[in-house]
Formats: C-alpha cells, structure tokens, sequence
C-alpha cells in the first residue's frame, strides 16, 4: 500500500481550495536501471476527488505527471469541516484513498 | 531450446498487448478507442482526445516558469475563464508522448488546477479547454536546463 496522501482543503468566501500531495514513483517507462533493462511503468492513472458524495474533480494521467504527484483544485460549495475524498488508481490497479477535512 | 526461447518472447509479447489493452480505463472511453497517452504526434494526440477546430483563447491562462532548471518537476497552473469549463488537457509538445493528463471540471468547480509535469526538454506546453461543447487552446515555452525524462 502506498504512503497517504496529503490533503489540504481550505474555504474561503464560499470556494474551497484543495491541495493533495500524493505518494507515486510516476515511472514512465521509459527510464533503464543500472543494469541497462527498461524499468517497467508504474503511474497513476486516474484521480476522482468528491466532497459529499458529489465528484468535483477527475482526473486521467499518464506517465509525464510528475513523480509525488501535485494537484491543486477549487471548487465552490463546501463549508468548513465537511470532508473532501480523494482517490486515486494506478496502471497496475493499486489504488488509495484518503480523506481531508475542510479548514 | 530456441523453440522454447521463441514461446516464451512470444507469451511476453503477448502479455504486454494485453497490459496495452487493460490500459485503456473507463474514463478514456469518452477519449478515444486507441491509449491517447502512447501517441508521439501532437496533433494526433489533441485529436484523440476530440480536440479539433481548435480556437486560440486569451481566457485560458498557463501559469509556469518561462525557464525551469529541473526538467522533472515542472510546475503548470492552467486557469480557464471561459463560461462552461468542462475539461483542461495538458500537452508537452516535446516529449516522447505528449499527452500529460487530462481534469475533468463538473459544474460547481473552478476552472483552474495546478500540477507538476516531466518535461524532457525547452517546447511548448499547450493547455486545451472544453467549453461548451467547443474547444479552446493555448499554448506557453518554458525553457528547461536539465531534462527530466531518461537521465
């Protein structure tokens, strides 16, 4: 499993902004280790965010996203305490999901 | 023993077309049939994802060094004031691939998001915006000292 994310939520003047920092290798593979074999890739490939079950943001990478990937969004409608849900998936089906409370 | 050599690359073979092939998710039915990530050419990349009859807009804004020392992280902000922002994509023009990512901006959410990109050299990165049905484009060089695909 891997590390948790971190989240950020912050409203003001009615619009929520959201930081998530995420814990991914983002291999593209493209890259050779030492030993001259292609290292094979490993990225996230899809992002949902949703805050009271409705989606506010979604995302589809590749491997260009970079490694420990950031994101940044905002959207309007959430109140302080209310909870913000971040998931992501990978191309090898390894998922995570974290949750942030709005500040 | 080169008969059993030649199974087994063929069984590999076959393995990563099937790996291809589970590659291509959900979401990207709305993009196209074939993985729009593995494409090389710009062009083709923009249009895999729909994007066609492309408009230049001043009300899509890239937020990003003009130069970037490490080619690895490269910090993009796209900020879109265009009324009924569905979806930003970001290209690089210059990497292998250049389709980076795609966000997906139900109504309620701002049309505005940052991240971080590989970039393996200088080139331009181009945001396209869905609005309204239409498509958007706008396009920004950043310059980089030190690449960040390889190494």
């Amino acid at each position: 499993m891997a590390d948790p994310m971190r989240i950020r939520a912050v409203a003001r003047d009615g619009v929520v902004n959201v930081r998530v920092l995420m814990s991914h290798e983002m291999e593209t593979g493209q890259r050779k280790d030492a030993s001259g074999k292609l290292v094979p890739a490993h990225f996230i490939r899809n992002v949902t965010a949703s805050h009271q079950g409705k989606t506010v943001l979604t995302a589809l990478w590749g491997p260009a996203v970079a490694k420990n990937p950031y994101l940044e969004f905002e959207f309007k409608g959430g109140q302080k305490g209310d909870k913000v849900l971040v998931t992501w998936e990978d191309n090898k089906g390894e998922k995570r999901s974290d949750e942030g409370v709005i500040n | 023993m080169n008969h059993s050599r030649r199974k087994a690359i063929q069984s590999g073979g076959g393995l990563i077309a099937v790996l291809l092939a589970a590659g291509i998710i959900s979401p990207g039915a709305a993009l196209a049939q074939s993985d729009p990530f593995t494409i090389k050419s710009l062009a083709e990349a923009m249009r895999a994802v729909g994007g066609q009859n492309l408009t230049p807009s001043d009300a899509i804004i890239i937020k990003a060094p003009a130069i970037a020392e490490n080619g690895a992280v490269v910090p993009v902000a796209v900020e879109s004031k265009l009324p009924g922002t569905e979806s930003i994509t970001l290209f690089v023009e210059k990497n292998p691939t250049p389709l980076v990512g795609s966000f997906g901006i139900p109504s309620g959410t701002v049309g505005s998001v940052s991240t971080r990109v590989k970039m393996g050299q200088t080139s331009d990165v181009y945001a396209l915006v869905k609005a309204d049905g239409r498509f958007y484009v706008a396009k920004k060089e950043i310059k980089i000292t030190l690449g960040g695909c390889g190494g």
